[in-house]
């Protein structure tokens, strides 16, 4: 069965509070997951109270006050700052976003931080995702052709480069995935809503040649029709992609071609 | 921590070469049975009042007889496309998913034969 109570061993404790100190003026109270692999405990929420009056406005820049200045042991991905490389994919206020692109003042009341959901967690917000990425690779994210390269650059209407937009600005993050029930289930055989959506970036390329192979590849009754219309992955997307759309247009094709 | 890589997890066995079928059957019988369900049920607020024998009558019309085994054939199949996906989603010992889905086919199949012999009968008796 799929477990719906989390194993002894993960069972979230209570932490402990870090204060922000005399001459705050304007305090947030940030509740975090935190886990380390090495202590052997259980996981905790820690509470961190923040003066959002000297913090910048983002969770990102709660966060890095947060390790810069109460405690430098919380663990994340971070990087670009700007919603462009997905690392600080987080589970913030019940929904998985990018910690970077999320204002502190979108959340009422206490900040609740926990890692991507369903994901075996590395460190504290860092989760394991070996599996994300080989599922990725496995839909052959690049152009395959038999035609030898032309001298010069891949021909493309204007009207077939559109086709890949709202397909070809996913950042890989992982939000819309970690947020599908079916791929909670069965993650082991369902490629997920991001991977599906790379593919069909691919499927519906122009200059792409193996448009019936990829779909060869889909052609499975977990790898692509776990998909059952749940939609989480739409809501979650942080980048406002549609990850549903981009599947049912897989299914279309499916059974266009039949 | 398997020893295997991950790309080798992921591809598994390869593809069932097979879904679109079952995903494409599950959609055509639920709208089929939109129609057949609102007939239904519009037919039996008309005749809730009626007798056995107005029923039966109304049963010997072909067009009443063949709409209702349709209703039933489709409605029990639907059930079965429909189970078979929950028992996949959610189970994960196999003995018990083989188990419980040779037994859901079974009923299934066995309450189409007796509700459509049983509309056969009131029709043709």
């Amino acid at each position: 069965m799929p477990q719906f109570n989390l194993p002894p061993n993960s069972v979230i404790g209570k932490g402990k509070t870090y204060y922000a100190g005399a001459g705050a003026k304007n305090i947030k109270r940030f509740q975090v997951y935190r886990w380390d692999p090495d202590s052997g405990e259980n996981p905790r929420m820690d509470t961190y109270e923040v003066d959002l009056a000297a913090c910048g406005p983002m969770i990102l820049d709660a966060l890095l006050k947060i390790k810069n200045e109460l405690d430098p042991t919380l663990t994340f991905r971070r990087s670009c700052r700007e919603g462009v490389c997905g690392s600080c994919a987080m589970n913030i206020d019940g929904t998985n976003t990018l910690a970077c692109t999320k204002a502190i003042d979108e959340v009422s009341g206490e900040v609740k931080i926990y890692p991507l959901p369903h994901m075996a967690v590395v460190k504290d917000l860092v989760p394991d995702l070996t599996h994300f990425y080989a599922q990725y690779a496995s839909i052959k994210p690049w152009l395959q052709s038999i035609t030898p390269p032309p001298e010069r650059e891949r021909l493309q209407s204007k009207e077939d480069r559109a086709k890949l937009d709202g397909l070809y600005e996913c950042i890989l993050c992982a939000c819309c995935s970690t947020s599908c029930p079916s791929y909670w289930w069965n993650s082991e055989r369902y490629l997920g809503p991001s991977a599906l959506l790379q593919a069909y970036r691919w499927i519906v390329d122009s200059r792409d040649e193996f448009t019936g192979e990829r779909l060869d590849d889909l052609e499975d009754p977990f790898r692509l029709y776990r998909c059952h219309t749940i939609m989480n992955c739409t809501k979650t997307c942080p980048k406002g992609l549609n990850p549903a759309k981009a599947i049912a247009e897989i299914k279309k094709l499916m059974i266009e071609r039949r | 921590m398997s020893i295997r890589t991950p790309l080798a997890r992921v591809r598994g066995l390869g593809t069932a070469k097979d879904g679109t079928h079952h995903w494409w059957v599950q959609r055509v019988t639920s709208i089929a049975l939109v129609p057949l369900i609102l007939w239904f049920v519009l037919s039996m607020l008309v005749y809730s009042r009626a007798d056995y024998e107005t029923l039966r009558h109304w049963l010997g019309n072909p067009i009443n007889a063949g709409l209702l085994v349709t209703l039933l054939v489709t409605a029990f199949y639907h059930a079965k496309l429909g189970m078979q996906v929950i028992y996949e989603d959610y189970v994960q010992p196999e003995w018990l998913k083989y188990t419980l889905l040779l037994v859901t086919q079974f009923v299934l199949f066995l309450l189409g034969a007796i509700s459509t012999v049983a509309v056969l009968k009131v029709a043709l008796g």
